[in-house]
């Protein structure tokens, strides 16, 4: 099968499992015991303003009218609207989403940065300490709660220091530079304006790095184990034998073949740093999607956490297609079926 | 290329057992008088890490188990406010100081590790048995059913199951009850995916052809050849979720979603100390380390294990 009807074959696949998903959230949001309507009118309002709300937003209609609505709604672009914020989800989401991607792939370039360089040396130096350390690391890593973490780093290096600011996306005093991509980082570099570029990144570097302990620990971990096992093979063993320096045999004939369980490893983390980032954004209030979520899951605001669930299960299904057809790239041997 | 599982969540990676010893069915042989548990135990005595993880839960299910009878302020735990004793730092009286009602922190996190352990237990149960009966439904019976439950299976999977679970709780209404749900119905997927993979593997055995071949109905094959043979795996797999389970918990207790108040629930009690932060840290270091130490130690002790019933994965 070519990579383009394997990719098409997958992404029809995709439409019924997202579909399930819409009935999933929409079940979900409807079982609850409180008045979303009641709510969002405030406990001053009187009946006809809480009636006014539930017919404005539809919430008088029998459910599997809600759910047909919802979804013909999903197909031409109309999420539905936010209670709180009194916004289209689809605005709010597409004001929200850069600054989640900004700070999941800056934590995944920091784990992958580190990681994988850790993962090496822990397999070169195997049984040795810094395999011990590293091993201890990694566990300490995947166990730490990233929300105490984040506390912390906050505590000691934001206020008790002063070195990096304690939340927020960019100094309010720079501002943040032209909407291009909606990244912080990208847009100043963009704009060539480092003043901003400074600004972004001192903001970012502590919800980035503590996001990325976990994913940086088993980065570390599936590297070295990985690397190991190439390292016996026979193929390493003849290229040392014919004299090939140590360093390239590491990194053209081991790491390349052993990359690949990294890689997956990789792109299953960022779907793992987005729902690890809700925890994170919360403390730094850093206004990307998981602070989103935590503030309409507290309201009981139904509309958008159906859409961000839905934005979660397109963008975790797509970097899984992609890992998948990656694999064939950095591996001819593997077919796609 | 089609890879099973391929949402499993970071950190709790599956552990796939696939031993030699394992795949020959019971009773598995005995040699020169050391049996097979004995020289597991061994293997397991012999890695420092696991020995010390044991040692972090027993010791953790100990609290669990006498935490109410020994805390020195055991009302604590309860609605108690004695606000002449607010915010005083660790001392003889208070090893772990008071809150910002005058709470014995030492007392509440005693009390509260017998809820997050409970807890974690059954998420794990609930969730292991809802994966390990579709898992199994689905490898077994393969066609349609297959088909139809690995599809459910995807929808569960293609959302983070934090994000699942905070949809769930906020749904259900923030309570203990509510909470330990919504994390069971966003945890059993994992397992779905691990028992059905594990039972097409089994289902391809010799034994399993020939349990088939003699005519054994098929509730006889799945309980007698095939369960007890992929039972190791998941049973791995549940040790180290275990810690997992209770941060998932302490997480939503820390956004809100959790217990209530004056529950003394380890995430909420972070949260709580949070606004009291540069002075009062021991509000909120030490119900941190209490989490750590949790999950630090399941994982520590299903490292152990594995390495006990998977001898290759020892690299």
């Amino acid at each position: 099968m070519s990579v383009g009807s394997y990719v098409l074959r997958r992404l029809l696949l995709l439409i019924p499992v997202l579909l399930g998903l819409t009935l999933l959230t929409f079940t979900l949001t409807n079982i609850v015991p409180g008045d979303p309507a009641r709510l969002a009118a405030g406990p001053q309002a009187s009946d006809e303003m809480v009636e006014d709300i539930r017919r404005e937003f539809g919430l008088d209609d029998p459910l599997p009218k809600q759910y047909l609505n919802y979804i013909t709604g999903v197909f031409s672009g109309d999420w539905g609207r936010s209670v709180l914020s009194r916004r289209p989800v689809t605005t709010d989401l597409r004001a929200y989403w850069p600054a989640t991607l900004e700070l999941v792939l800056a934590s995944m370039t920091l784990a992958a940065l580190i990681g994988i360089p850790l993962g090496i040396i822990s397999a070169v130096k195997h049984d040795r300490w810094p395999d011990h350390a590293s091993r201890v690391y990694a566990l300490i890593g995947v166990s730490l709660p990233s929300f105490w973490l984040a506390l912390l780093l906050q505590w000691f290096v934001a206020l008790k220091f002063g070195v990096l600011p304690i939340g927020g996306r960019i100094d309010s005093m720079v501002g943040a530079p032209d909407h291009v991509t909606g990244m912080y980082v990208i847009d100043s570099l963009l704009a060539r304006d480092f003043e901003a570029l400074r600004s972004a990144l001192l903001h970012l570097f502590l919800p980035a790095l503590t996001l990325s302990s976990g994913a940086l620990a088993t980065i570390t971990r599936m590297t070295r184990s990985s690397m190991l096992e190439v390292l016996g093979q026979d193929y390493v063993r003849t290229a040392r034998a014919k004299g090939v320096a140590e360093r390239v045999v590491l990194t053209r004939h081991a790491l390349r073949n052993a990359i690949m369980p990294t890689i997956t490893m990789m792109g299953l983390s960022l779907g793992w740093l987005m729902g690890g980032s809700v925890l994170v954004e919360t403390i730094f209030d850093w206004p990307g999607i998981g602070l989103y979520a935590v503030n309409s899951a507290l309201t009981l605001d139904f509309m958008p956490i159906m859409g961000i669930a839905l934005v979660y299960g397109v963008v975790f299904s797509l970097i899984n297609l992609s890992v998948d057809v990656l694999y064939g790239f950095i591996d001819p041997r593997i077919r796609y079926a | 290329m089609k890879r099973a599982g391929t949402t499993e969540g970071l950190g709790r990676e599956s552990t796939a057992v696939d031993t030699a010893a394992q795949r020959t069915p019971a009773p598995l042989a005995t040699r020169a008088g050391t049996s097979l548990w004995t020289r597991r135990f061994r293997r397991f005595r012999r890695n420092r890490l696991s020995v010390i993880g044991a040692a972090i839960i027993v010791l953790l299910i100990l609290v669990a188990v006498v935490g109410p009878f020994v805390a020195p302020y055991p009302e604590d735990a309860t609605g108690a406010v004695h606000m002449s004793q607010r915010l005083r730092a660790p001392s003889m009286d208070h090893l772990m100081g008071t809150d910002e009602v005058g709470r014995d922190v030492f007392s509440r996190l005693l009390i509260g590790s017998r809820l997050s352990l409970g807890a974690g237990l059954i998420v794990l149960v609930v969730a292991t048995v809802i994966g390990t009966l579709f898992g199994v439904v689905s490898g077994f019976f393969g066609g349609k059913v297959d088909l139809l439950v690995q599809r459910i299976t995807d929808v569960f999977l293609t959302v983070p199951g934090l994000i699942l679970a905070m949809a769930v709780a906020a749904a259900l209404g923030p309570s203990l009850v509510n909470v330990v749900l919504a994390i069971s119905l966003t945890w059993w997927p994992g397992y779905s995916r691990l028992t059905r993979g594990e039972v097409l593997r089994t289902s391809e055995e010799v034994f399993v052809e020939a349990a088939r071949a003699i005519g054994a109905p098929r509730h006889r094959i799945i309980l007698r050849h095939v369960l007890p043979n992929i039972a190791t795996p998941i049973l791995v797999k549940s040790t180290m979720d275990i810690g997992f389970a209770v941060l998932t918990l302490a997480s939503l207790g820390f956004i809100g979603l959790g217990s209530q108040p004056p529950t003394p629930d380890w995430g909420k009690m972070i949260a709580d100390g949070r606004g009291y932060l540069p002075e009062s840290w021991w509000l909120t270091v030490f119900p941190g380390i209490a989490i750590f130490l949790t999950v630090f130690g399941f994982n520590l002790l299903g490292d152990g294990i594995r390495d006990v019933f998977d001898p290759r994965a020892r690299d």
